[in-house]
């Protein structure tokens, strides 16, 4: 389960690549890919196993200008549908 | 996405040659009069035209990409262009250092086929003594740090032991479970006698699957693949005739699908001969069936023509005689009856003798 101290990073099988003809980032993985908007792409970015999911989420709300709790809701549901999917994994 | 035609995927079938033989293999039944294959040039010249028209994509196959000695010069070059590179592969013949080697140059996954749960069935399936030694190379793939796909294509002799097929899976630690039912073209559609199964087998099947799905959510991905002879609708055979995916065969034909170059009266072209953009943007070929003209009642009229695009080209034309007819899968279709005659063998019919995939095109057993 997903919480404000995980720690994420993109599952083995998955890859952020920059496509220059959507301007977008994509994530791929076997077979198929997700095309991303620019919420999700810097979500993702920042899922290096490294931060926590709090730390991710204050860095976004200070770059959207929005507040904390705005963004959290919108970064956690995306991670937990996410991880169901088995594209981004907790660091143990 | 943009419903403009765009490749996303290239699938490089670098060779027929293959150690295998399975009965269903995907390769066209006269694949023997096409031995000639692209050199290590113009396949990376391919891979880079295909990156240029939005391939992100790369499917290495065959027949079998291990007996190529050139993997390494591709992949290293798959991932200079940054595309997301899956190795297709029995798994024979591979040595651990070859594939250490392939992780060091960017392989993103690896693919591997298994036949059935038991050294004895799979064989069988594949013709030649090739289990054991696959397992072997699955357990490589996880040591080296490689997402593992496992792929069984599923058919009435080993339908019954899905379950075991899932639990080889989680043993393997397979990320990826692709349950594929036979699709019947290529050498699979002479052996459909002694392939389909009955419905029973499927919709049990089906539900193992889908408890496997759940049960394994966020740890393996578990695709059941539909067989659309149990459907009464079709699916949207390659996301759409030349939407979504460019083949090039071993000798450079670029396809729109594993099959379109056995459809009569179209005209495709070779990599060698003009680039791929060219041939993807132009050619009659590609051109055949794209976007609603060309289609046919009960297709030109129906509400799911721009869903499922009226279903499988070579589909319709193996077993209609007419490339341009509805999908005889769907029960809209005038020749449907050709569907429920094959179910009706399934369920009471004898299974047949299989015919081996061979180079000689030989169909009969």
């Amino acid at each position: 389960m997903i919480a404000g101290d995980s720690k994420l990073r993109l599952a083995s099988k998955a890859r952020l690549r920059f496509d220059r003809q959507s301007s977008r980032f994509m994530l791929l993985y076997p077979e198929r890919g997700l095309v991303l908007n620019g919420t999700a792409a810097d979500v993702l970015q920042r899922c290096t196993g490294e931060r926590t999911v709090d730390s991710i989420v204050e860095e976004l709300a200070q770059k959207y200008g929005q507040q904390h709790h705005a963004v959290e809701k919108e970064v956690m549901d995306f991670l937990r549908t996410m991880a169901d999917r088995g594209l981004v994994q907790s660091v143990a | 996405m943009s419903d403009s035609p765009r490749p996303y995927t290239l699938v490089a079938e670098l060779t027929y040659r293959c150690p295998l033989r399975c009965v269903y293999c995907s390769n066209p039944v006269d694949y023997g009069r096409h031995d000639r294959e692209m050199d290590t040039e113009t396949w990376l010249r391919v891979l880079r035209e295909a990156e240029d028209l939005g391939v992100v994509q790369l499917n290495l196959t065959g027949g079998e990409p291990l007996v190529r000695d050139d993997l390494e010069a591709l992949i290293a070059e798959a991932r200079r262009l940054d595309l997301y590179t899956n190795l297709i592969t029995s798994g024979i013949p591979l040595r651990r250092e070859r594939l250490a080697r392939f992780r060091e140059l960017g392989l993103d996954n690896v693919q591997i086929s298994i036949q059935d749960t038991q050294a004895a069935s799979s064989d069988r399936i594949a013709g030649s003594r090739s289990f054991e030694r696959k397992l072997v190379v699955a357990g490589w793939v996880k040591e080296l740090g490689f997402p593992l796909t496992l792929n069984t294509v599923l058919h009435r002799d080993n339908l019954d032991r899905i379950d075991e097929v899932v639990a080889l899976a989680e043993r393997l630690a397979a990320d990826r479970l692709e349950l594929a039912n036979t699709q019947y073209l290529g050498w699979a559609l002479p052996n459909r006698a002694a392939l389909l199964p009955t419905r029973e087998q499927l919709e049990r099947a089906r539900r193992v699957a889908a408890d496997a799905r759940r049960r394994l959510r966020g740890t393996m991905e578990v695709l059941f693949v539909t067989p659309d002879y149990y459907t009464d609708l079709p699916k949207a055979c390659m996301d759409g005739w030349a939407r979504r995916f460019i083949l090039v065969s071993p000798d450079g034909l670029a396809l729109p699908c594993h099959a379109a170059h056995t459809l009569p009266g179209l005209t495709f072209d070779s990599v060698t001969d003009r680039p791929l953009g060219d041939i993807w943007r132009d050619s009659s070929g590609f051109q055949a069936f794209r976007g609603e003209s060309w289609m046919l009642e009960p297709c030109r009229s129906c509400d799911r023509r721009a869903i499922d695009f009226g279903g499988c080209r070579c589909q319709a034309f193996h077993l209609t005689g007419t490339a341009a007819a509805a999908d005889p899968v769907c029960h809209l279709s005038a020749d449907h009856g050709l569907i429920e005659a094959a179910r009706a063998t399934a369920e009471h019919g004898d299974a047949g003798p299989f015919v081996y995939r061979n180079a000689h095109g030989t169909v009969t057993p």
